[in-house]
């Protein structure tokens, strides 16, 4: 489905992200994972075309550079970390926004199946009570919402997550992960999320990229990429070590 | 969609809008100086529309046609231009304290005006003074150049890099200009009337060429009600969903700055009408720009007509640069309904 060939992005005379390479195919679930610094938020700007970048991405063997941007919204849509809305649309007026990339002519109409895939959105999502309720006053976790309920209705094949729960509660990182989960086994597509969980990333995702200094460490199925030893070297950490001692004291306490 | 079908303006809503734009053009072609009553205004208005001849020696003849009904009009036009293009770039920048002099086009197309004024440069051979053509020219050439210096600083051309190199620019042209009329001599007062504003000078020429800019640009923005509405919900999430986002500025910034600069031309600087009206109009109408732009429009016009006649008859016989009026309305009204929303 998506193939990255030789990714590069510098600033300047830096390297942010150095000849980085992965494919991911349909009903996959790419977990990339790395320290700060790492270049994972970049490889996810790279392929979305926001930011600029060197080397090739492919979209069933087309290159994406070459795509309109409406073009490129029907086959990849991104849910980044935080938004910032600055007028007081409602909230369904933000989910269907998301159809921006179907609609036709210059006045927009609606494409056929626009109004299904919007309600299928809102109802996946829970949004039906806040509406009519304007943005500016939802909780993080409820506009979090609102922009997955919009990247559902732009209805894209491959789903990118820039850390989407990063400033969620558990309960909104349990919501969210599990409705990326239903989209996916739904036969969506395909996800690529850049997480710093590594826990999320153990049990969510089907495969994993393991990127350090810019580079790719290791890629391959979760459990051939987060083993311990190549995690620590990574981290420069004993990373189970330090799992197990926060976990301990709540099983101790039964949890 | 967003804006789609019901959710754009209402028919009921046009027509209501219309309604009170006429009767807002009676009143302010009728009262002035020397005052007409409504009907009589009305009926002197159709007899032209029609066609048919004044009578020789009335008021109508003399004062409303001549003199008073282009300057309305062209009141009105300015005012609509500058509320859209205000309401425009607060949808684009994402920044509700934007308008079209954000940009810095406004004192562009004004330093264009001072230099025709004080140098008396005129156009040979075409029908508009050399002061029009400038203030349209300058406006494209400021809009070249800090998209340009924006660009260098910064090739995805942000929202940031723009307001910066804009606010830097206006603060040039605004100091060139004062230059300028400072070695100026006697026709100062005339440049100050520039830079402050004024529709004393409106005729029905001006009124032609600022309603063809309006059709024309104006209706290009209003094409872009969509791709606004993502602008002002975050430029990004606008990528993601598909807007061409660079494309989609420039056209906009381009449509502005002509709009920007055809109305400097025929009225001067006049300030707040383009921040203030697209405030006003989206607590009322909301963010929606589907709504907003056409809301915008009308009240735009609404509020400078009667901004005008308020300049010409406070202090009747003598005038109120515009500007002072509309930034003196503007301002109570703005915090009267501000307040009030909040609290509401």
């Amino acid at each position: 489905m998506l193939t990255v060939q030789d990714l590069t992005v510098r600033y300047g005379k830096l390297t942010i992200v150095d000849r980085v390479s992965f494919s991911v195919e349909r009903g996959q679930w790419l977990m990339v994972v790395g320290p700060n610094g790492a270049g994972k938020s970049t490889v996810a700007g790279a392929i979305s075309q926001t930011i600029p970048s060197g080397g090739q991405v492919l979209f069933d063997g087309r290159d994406i550079s070459k795509m309109k941007r409406r073009e490129l919204a029907r086959r990849i849509g991104v849910l980044t970390q935080s938004h910032y809305v600055g007028y007081g649309f409602t909230t369904e007026e933000v989910i269907r926004l998301g159809r921006y990339a179907h609609s036709q002519g210059l006045l927009g109409r609606s494409d056929g199946d626009g109004e299904e895939k919007v309600q299928a959105a809102i109802r996946r999502t829970g949004l039906e009570p806040f509406l009519k309720q304007s943005v500016l006053t939802l909780s993080g976790g409820e506009l979090q919402r609102t922009f997955l309920a919009q990247l559902l209705a732009q209805d894209p094949q491959l789903l990118i997550l820039d850390e989407p729960t990063n400033h969620l509660d558990l309960v909104y990182q349990k919501e969210v992960f599990a409705l990326v989960r239903e989209w996916l086994d739904d036969g969506g597509g395909a996800v690529i999320s850049v997480v710093h969980d590594l826990s999320l990333a153990k049990s969510y995702g089907t495969h994993a990229l393991l990127m350090d200094c810019g580079r790719v460490v290791a890629q391959g199925t979760v459990k051939e990429v987060l083993l311990p030893e190549r995690l620590n070297g990574v981290y420069r950490m004993d990373v189970g070590a330090w799992m197990r001692g926060l976990y301990r004291q709540w099983l101790e306490d039964g949890l | 969609m967003i804006g789609h079908g019901k959710e754009g303006f209402l028919l009921r809503e046009h027509l209501l809008f219309c309604v009170l734009l006429l009767a807002v053009l009676l009143t302010c072609a009728a009262v002035g100086s020397v005052s007409l009553p409504l009907d009589e205004a009305a009926r002197s208005i159709w007899r032209a529309a029609a066609g048919r001849p004044q009578e020789e020696g009335s008021l109508a003849a003399s004062i409303l046609l001549p003199v008073r009904l282009p300057r309305v009009l062209c009141a009105g036009l300015v005012g609509a231009a500058l509320s859209l293009c205000g309401g425009a770039m607060q949808g684009l920048l994402k920044n509700p304290l934007a308008d079209g002099s954000t940009l810095g086009v406004s004192s562009g197309a004004s330093l264009g005006a001072v230099i025709a004024i004080a140098f008396g440069i005129s156009i040979p051979g075409l029908p508009f003074t050399g002061t029009m053509v400038l203030a349209i020219l300058f406006a494209f050439l400021s809009l070249l150049l800090i998209l340009a210096l924006a660009y260098r600083l910064d090739a995805s051309l942000s929202t940031n890099t723009i307001i910066l190199i804009g606010v830097i620019f206006s603060m040039f042209a605004s100091s060139f200009s004062s230059l300028i009329i400072t070695f100026a001599g006697e026709k100062v007062k005339t440049i100050t009337f520039w830079t402050m504003g004024s529709l004393q000078g409106g005729g029905y020429r001006n009124a032609a060429i600022l309603a063809g800019a309006l059709l024309l640009f104006g209706g290009a923005i209003l094409l872009h009600c969509r791709e606004l509405n993502a602008f002002a919900v975050g430029e990004d999430n606008a990528r993601t969903i598909g807007v061409d986002v660079r494309r989609v500025k420039l056209r906009v910034l381009i449509c502005v700055s002509v709009l920007i600069g055809v109305s400097v031309s025929v009225s001067g600087t006049i300030g707040f009408v383009g921040l203030v009206t697209p405030h006003i109009m989206r607590l009322v109408f909301g963010p929606n720009h589907r709504r907003l732009l056409p809301a915008t429009i009308y009240g735009g016009a609404i509020f400078l007509m009667l901004s005008d006649l308020a300049a010409r008859t406070i202090l009747s016989p003598r005038e109120l640069p515009i500007g002072v009026v509309t930034s003196l309305i503007g301002s109570v009204v703005f915090i009267y309904i501000f307040f009030s929303a909040r609290r509401g």
